[in-house]
């Protein structure tokens, strides 16, 4: 190694590295876990824990409806931690984005039900209403200076206050829209289920296979074709499972019948589809990543950091436009409590859960999911206990500390063995 | 001397509010060559780096590149010409692999997507051009190497863009013995590729070791640019630390004292007697 620098240079032919076989596939993989590289795996572990100790203490917490009811409950709070995502990857905070949520809901109420305007007029107004909020909050983290903490915290006390003014406090306004109703209250037709099921495990299957073939042509070091075909496998055996309970009768009234999938289900599949392709596959996504892990290098990488600051704020709130579109067809109403009391910490604790670093650079889409889904256990298991919500604020708060130091404990243990 | 410097600055002023911190730094690189700018702590070597990277803008003076006056008002002109700056905290993303880092902020794509096999293999040609084979995988990342093979990456990166000039800021500062030798090795190599480089350096064994000429900062002020065989250690260190060695450097108190350097020294290169 210490070759003396008078010494002649020769060039040396780098020995090509010896191709990855599954057993080194999962050595390095376990290294990665020692080394405080954990990924998805306290979520995935959480929630098979967390699933076995409601189905044993509840059996019912088991059921074909209370499984269809874990998607509908926590789908606001996945689709607002996908945007928080973003906003954590820079290793800021968007405390505002459990009210934006609301303010979108109430602009949504406002025109649909006491203006009457159709319900997509409706919505895209909801959205460009999510848009202009993190603009207006990019802009004031980004060009003025003020840390993101302090105005989301402002924001958040605002946005109450706006929520307020826009149903003319405290009444409950009322969404009976069909379309908007529909999608948290209906289900697809179980072969549209199925369908679609199909379409996305072969898409998946497909890109990946493509991936792998043509890293192979190029003579890149690839995973092994094992390690591919297993998680396509994996991801087909779960999505499968999945859509056929959710296809199951779930009614208990004769005269109604109650299957298929939730639609809300397709619209996280799909915003989860679009972020993590933004994040991974273009050069924006590469940028929100540096700026994360360095700002100073992205600046003299020529990477615009300003924009990027303001650009994750817009992404999170009208990601958070549409977790309140979702939470006000939930309710088929709207309140002065909409995306207000827990939805920002769960929202916070499902990307952190799921294994997104507060401290920025690391994070995934997919961990707003399963982060999500770790709440939602928990809310509707709880729930199902018969526990009052004090008891559920606590566990639910006691999870998130959990995830936070595992986040904290992991970074330290990355900083000792150099492993990110 | 090969005919024209590829870079070449004259007269460079740079003040931060009442502190002028360059005051008429005249510096000549030439191509295949490695210049060794040094100077004491606060000497101004890392401000004349970012004028010449676009970082800061100078408050007078020019730069020539390839013997044409050039305008350079920011990191991306300076990218432009082909200068490329590795700085001394690495400006690398732990986060990112080395692929990634590589090609931080000019990626290859095809259409939206990120063309990561061409990037890939990009780099691989690279690092194998630069003989590196002390990484495992290119998709290793960056937090998981060692400090000298960071500052490969760092090299590395500089160098994948048909760079014509590379400024290294302290590339060795942080690091071990054998690891030095390595980075050292890579400098030398990237001379003798044809590329021109500025290396900065408190080390005078580093600077001694791969350097065709010395750039000597005191105070703000080129005190001389001479060449490395021209003079020894202790002459490099008495013009960093005095601002003068003999005859060498800068005009006595007692002399014409217009801070000017002296310009009758026999040994000078033609650049630090041009303007006489």
């Amino acid at each position: 190694m210490s070759a003396p620098t008078t010494a002649p240079v020769q060039p040396v032919e780098v020995p090509p590295p010896p191709a990855p076989t599954v057993g080194s596939h999962l050595r390095d993989y376990l290294a990665r876990v020692g080394g405080g590289d954990m990924g998805a795996l306290p979520a995935v572990l959480g929630l098979i824990v967390l699933c076995a100790v409601f189905a044993i203490l509840r059996p019912n917490f088991m059921t074909e409806g209370n499984f269809a009811n874990l998607f509908t409950q926590g789908a606001a709070v996945m689709l607002i931690a996908m945007g928080l995502v973003f906003v954590l990857l820079l290793g800021e905070i968007d405390l505002s984005a459990g009210f934006a949520s609301g303010v979108c809901a109430a602009v949504l109420a406002q025109l649909v039900t006491l203006k009457g305007y159709p319900w997509y007029v409706a919505v895209a107004a909801a959205l460009v209403t999510g848009v202009v909020i993190g603009l207006v909050i990019g802009f004031l983290v980004a060009k003025i200076g003020i840390p993101s903490f302090v105005v989301t915290l402002a924001a958040f006390l605002a946005f109450q206050g706006i929520v307020l003014l826009l149903i003319k406090g405290g009444t409950n306004v009322s969404v009976r829209d069909d379309v908007l109703v529909a999608i948290s209250n209906r289900n697809m037709p179980p072969w549209l289920g199925s369908t679609l099921m199909l379409l996305g495990v072969a898409g998946y299957a497909a890109v990946q296979l493509l991936r792998h073939r043509n890293r192979t042509a190029l003579g890149l070091i690839t995973e092994p074709l094992a390690v591919v075909l297993i998680r396509i496998v994996s991801l087909t055996l779960i999505a499968g499972t999945a859509v056929s309970i959710l296809n199951l009768e779930r009614s208990r009234n004769q005269l109604v019948s109650l299957k298929g999938v939730p639609i809300v289900v397709p619209i996280i599949v799909i915003l989860l589809i679009i972020w993590t392709f933004v994040l991974q596959r273009t050069a924006y996504g590469r940028h929100v990543y540096a700026v994360g892990g360095n700002r100073e290098a992205a600046r003299r990488a020529g990477i615009n950091v300003d924009r990027i600051r303001i650009s994750v704020f817009v992404i999170c709130s009208f990601m958070a436009a549409i977790g309140g579109i979702v939470a006000a067809s939930r309710a088929s109403s709207v309140d002065a409590n909409t995306g207000g009391s827990k939805v920002l910490l769960y929202a916070v604790g499902a990307a952190v859960i799921g294994g997104t670093s507060l401290f920025g650079g690391k994070g995934r889409i997919v961990d707003a999911v399963l982060g999500g889904a770790v709440i939602a256990v928990i809310d509707n298991g709880m729930g199902l206990l018969g526990r009052s919500s004090g008891f559920t604020f606590v566990v639910t708060g006691l999870v998130l500390l959990l995830a936070a130091s595992v986040d904290a404990l992991s970074r330290r243990r990355a900083a000792a063995t150099g492993n990110r | 001397m090969s005919a024209t410097p590829l870079l070449e600055l004259r007269g460079i002023d740079k003040s931060f509010g009442p502190v002028q911190v360059l005051r008429n730094v005249d510096l000549t690189v030439n191509p295949g060559e490695v210049t060794a700018l040094v100077g004491d702590n606060g000497a101004g070597k890392s401000t004349l780096v970012k004028c010449i990277s676009g970082i800061y803008s100078s408050d007078g003076g020019e730069v020539l590149f390839d013997g044409r006056p050039v305008h350079i008002g920011g990191p991306r002109d300076a990218a432009a010409l082909g200068i490329e700056v590795v700085y001394q905290d690495l400006a690398l993303c732990d986060n990112l692999d080395i692929v990634q880092n590589m090609f931080l902020g000019r990626e290859k794509r095809s259409g939206l997507v990120l063309d990561e096999p061409t990037m890939e293999q990009m780099a691989a040609e690279t690092l194998a051009g630069l003989s590196v084979r002390t990484v495992k995988s290119l998709r290793q990342h960056v937090s998981s190497l060692s400090g000298g093979q960071r500052q490969t990456v760092a090299i590395a990166k500089a160098v994948l863009w048909n760079s014509r000039v590379v400024i290294l800021d302290e590339p060795t500062a942080a690091l071990g013995v054998a690891q030095t030798a390595q980075v050292l090795e890579l400098v030398r190599r990237l001379a003798d590729n044809g590329l021109a480089v500025v290396l900065i350096s408190h080390n005078m064994n580093d600077v001694f070791a791969v350097s065709d000429q010395i750039a000597m900062l005191y105070l703000g002020q080129m005190v001389a640019q001479l060449k490395t065989s021209d003079v020894t250690h202790a002459q490099v260190v008495e013009l960093i630390t005095a601002g003068r060695s003999g005859g060498l450097g800068l005009a006595g108190d007692n002399g014409n004292g217009n801070g000017k350097r002296d310009t009758q020294t026999t040994e000078t290169t033609t650049s630090a007697g041009a303007d006489a």
